[in-house]
């Protein structure tokens, strides 16, 4: 592979990494009657708690796998606030992780400016992780970090679990008939809602722990350039199956890196890219709108 | 002679294949209460929906002072003068009660005028409303004032009330039947559809009965009994022989045991009040009740799908569970079978799911309980409603062999559907299982149980094997203590 062509697949994936955790989050909410639109928050809330974790703790061994679980738990954190605002008090998670999400972008722009600022006051940014809580590079020469395998490796095992084990069943069950869910299958809805809350969130916060200690090696404001919207759109392109949200991120990373060149290159302008994914997600809709009519025409 | 203020003549009424309305007539006279009598699906709702404007007859003309209609839609009727209040309100509950009541209204909406104008009506009528309460506020009786309020304010001078009382308690009831007095007595015309006989013999002038789409009995209420009117609303037995058939193999042994239950609902009305019940292995006991008697919610106590409010409630790990509402609690349409197969005990169910074994017993079970055009594969929604049903009753026999609660068994089954789960929920008996199954239909649950209970406004009481005076305490009408059989004490 030639460098130019490598450089490219690194931007890529490194682009695409996020997105397909944070699509996997939502395409698990969306699949267990939850939604969450409030990835970016908790994917704030992740990158926030491992940035501190790695700057804490950057010298010893065990920095990195801490950075990623407390971004994991953060998130489930910032997630569980609007489960059980939804539990208690009846609020609609869509308003109440969405408002999240500014109280996230706007807590950190408070933290990176006061208690977590780097040392010399100058940048609003943490200081840099230690080198203990870094990914490791998977190619060297280029950015791709270890952050792909991981959410290839989750987004495997949410597709197995999904299809395959008692839980994942109750969670689609849940998502598609609560009543039914209840009623036939005596199964805890509220609980597995809860738990719905708790996993999407975590999903989210690691992709922000995993853009931290792979990517950025710091905390600082707009570090989601809105990840966690991207991702509703991943996750619906796939049909909220976790290989297609996969595939779907890979996509939109290509295309946003392609835009990125595009606007260097040739000044057309970034925005294009938005376009071209917008018209993506309608062609998709529509097509299976249409495949659904045929086959309910066809019974 | 004065004009009727509604007529509805020789209508005609098809569902698919079913006769709903078999040349219907009644006749709402000038200022005076009309009531509408029949069982569960006896086509009340449907004929009043007609004179709404809301369904369009077959066959049939309609007409109001003296002036023949064709209704497209609603408004056309609420143009000509008729309102309806319907079994489940049609209001927002956000909103005010003066917005609710101006909703609907042209021209431009002034806050003030429709206080006013709700004010104005509200003293008219007797209904005491606070115009400037939110509707989600307020209880269900007041609830009802507004759709009421609503439908005089829309110039209703006939009125029709889809089992108003159905929601309310016996006082409330009592208020409302006198404000309906009262309308009509200033010359409005009130339409009541009930299958409480005591509201009707309170409070109507004429009194009209369906039954199977029919017109069966119509007259004066002073001319009307309780009795002759059970009579016709239930009709004579002519299947009583077919119960002789049945074997009594209960061994007295109690699988499911209620004692001093009560449930309360969510909005706090006691919804079922005290219940004792046994039922023992190699028994089926049938529920009867009126629709709202507290019934659903015995049934749900029985099958642990829902917890007693108070009372000890004996009852095995898993109770098979056939409820009425299929689509929404009983199958998730757009899982394919196997899934919906595997919906059974998904709560307590680990780890792995076993889909190989699964599918051999959906594929068995398709073929055992006949579920036509079904495959493992194939989503639920695309079976017809009868043989979701199958597929219900059959995925439910199949789990649970010592309890079974049915809703409903023959909802949207054909004549031979129906026979075949009859079949198996004598063969689920016979096998020693204790069930419990409630039905609309007298003739139904008359084919099916050793013995029937029956629901009326939370209570539960037994009842002799006889259509009449089940008929009769289902109404709440006295029950002849001479009639209660000696085999339940």
């Amino acid at each position: 592979m030639t460098g130019e062509a490598l450089a490219l697949v690194s931007d890529v994936l490194v682009r695409a990494t996020p997105l397909a955790l944070t699509g996997l989050a939502v395409a698990i909410a969306f699949r267990g009657g939850v939604w969450n639109i409030g990835a970016d928050g908790q994917f704030l809330a992740g990158a926030t708690l491992a940035a501190w974790i790695g700057v804490m703790l950057g010298a010893t061994h065990a920095a990195l796998p801490l950075a990623l679980l407390t971004g994991a738990a953060a998130g489930a954190a910032w997630a569980g606030i609007a489960g059980i605002l939804r539990s208690r008090f009846g609020v609609l998670e869509v308003i109440s992780t969405i408002m999240l999400n500014f109280v996230a972008a706007f807590g950190v722009s408070y933290l990176v400016r006061g208690p977590l600022q780097e040392p010399t006051h100058v940048y609003p940014q943490t200081s840099s992780i230690g080198t203990a809580a870094e990914l490791p590079v998977l190619v060297p020469g280029t950015r791709i970090h270890a952050g792909v395998l991981i959410a290839l490796a989750l987004t495997i095992a949410a597709w197995w679990a999904m299809r395959h084990t008692a839980a994942g069943f109750r969670l689609r069950a849940t998502g598609a008939n609560p009543f039914a869910a209840r009623s036939a299958g005596l199964v805890d809805a509220e609980r597995v809602t809860m738990r719905a809350f708790l996993l999407s969130g975590a999903l989210a916060g690691l992709a922000g722990a995993v853009e931290v200690c792979g990517v950025t090696y710091a905390l600082y404001e707009n570090l989601s350039p809105g990840y966690g919207y991207t991702a509703i759109a991943v996750a619906l392109l796939a049909r909220l199956n976790p290989i297609g949200t996969f595939v779907a991120a890979i996509l939109f990373g290509a295309l946003e890196v392609a835009a990125s060149a595009l606007q260097r290159e040739a000044a057309i302008p970034s925005t294009t890219a938005t376009v071209v994914e917008a018209t993506v997600i309608l062609a998709v809709i529509t097509v299976a709108d249409w495949r659904a009519r045929r086959v309910e025409r066809a019974a | 002679m004065t004009e009727p203020a509604l007529a509805l003549r020789e209508i005609t009424k098809r569902f698919g294949s079913t006769l709903a309305l078999d040349h219907a007539s009644l006749t709402a006279r000038s200022g005076t209460v009309h009531a509408l009598l029949g069982e569960n699906g006896a086509g009340k709702t449907t004929l009043m929906r007609i004179a709404f404007g809301m369904l369009h007859p077959d066959g049939g003309t309609l007409t109001v002072e003296g002036t023949e209609r064709h209704f497209r839609t609603a408004s056309d009727a609420i143009g000509a003068g008729i309102g309806m209040v319907h079994q489940h309100f049609t209001l927002v509950p956000a909103m005010t009660v003066a917005e609710n009541i101006a909703l609907g209204g042209r021209g431009a909406y002034r806050p003030r005028d429709a206080r006013e104008h709700v004010r104005e009506a509200s003293t008219q009528s007797g209904l005491a409303i606070d115009p400037d309460a939110r509707v989600a506020d307020l209880p269900v009786s007041a609830q009802q004032r507004v759709e009421i309020l609503k439908a005089l304010a829309r110039g209703a001078r006939i009125l029709i009330l889809d089992e108003p009382t159905a929601v309310l308690t016996p006082a409330e009831s009592r208020e409302l039947l006198a404000r309906l007095r009262a309308f009509a007595e200033q010359g409005g015309t009130a339409i009541l559809i009930t299958h409480k006989l005591r509201d009707a013999l309170d409070v109507a002038d004429d009194i009209t009965v369906l039954r199977h789409g029919r017109i069966v009995w119509s007259g004066l209420a002073t001319e009307a009994s309780e009795s002759t009117l059970v009579e016709t609303m239930v009709g004579t037995s002519d299947r009583a022989e077919r119960e002789s058939a049945r074997s009594r193999s209960a061994t007295g042994e109690a699988v499911l045991a209620l004692r001093d239950v009560s449930v309360r609902n969510e909005r706090g009305r006691v919804t079922l009040e005290r219940a004792n019940v046994v039922v023992q292995s190699g028994e089926i006991v049938g529920v009867a009740a009126v629709e709202g008697s507290g019934q659903r919610e015995l049934l749900r106590v029985l099958a642990g799908r829902i917890a007693a409010t108070t009372g000890r409630v004996a009852i095995p790990e898993y109770v098979g569970f056939v409820p009425e509402d299929r689509q929404r609690d009983a199958l998730i349409p757009d899982f394919s079978i196997v899934e919906n197969v595997a919906l059974r005990g998904a709560g307590a169910r680990r780890g792995r799911i076993a889909w190989n074994a699964l599918r051999g017993e959906t594929t068995s079970l398709i073929e055992h309980y006949d579920v036509r055009g079904g495959a493992p594969s194939v989503r639920a929604r695309h079976l017809s409603g009868g043989n979701q049903q199958k597929l219900v009753v059959g995925r439910e026999l199949e789990g649970a062999q010592s309890a079974l609660v049915v809703e409903n068994p023959s909802r949207g089954l054909d004549f031979n559907a129906t026979d075949a789960v009859h079949g198996r929920l004598h063969a689920a008996r016979d096998a020693g299982a204790a069930v419990v199954v409630y039905s609309p239909d007298l003739d139904e649950l008359l084919a099916l149980a050793d013995r029937v209970i029956v629901v009326h406004a939370g209570r539960v009481s037994d009842a002799p094997l006889d259509r009449e005076a089940i008929g009769r305490a289902m109404l709440g009408a006295t029950v002849d203590r001479a009639d209660t059989p000696p085999e339940h004490t």
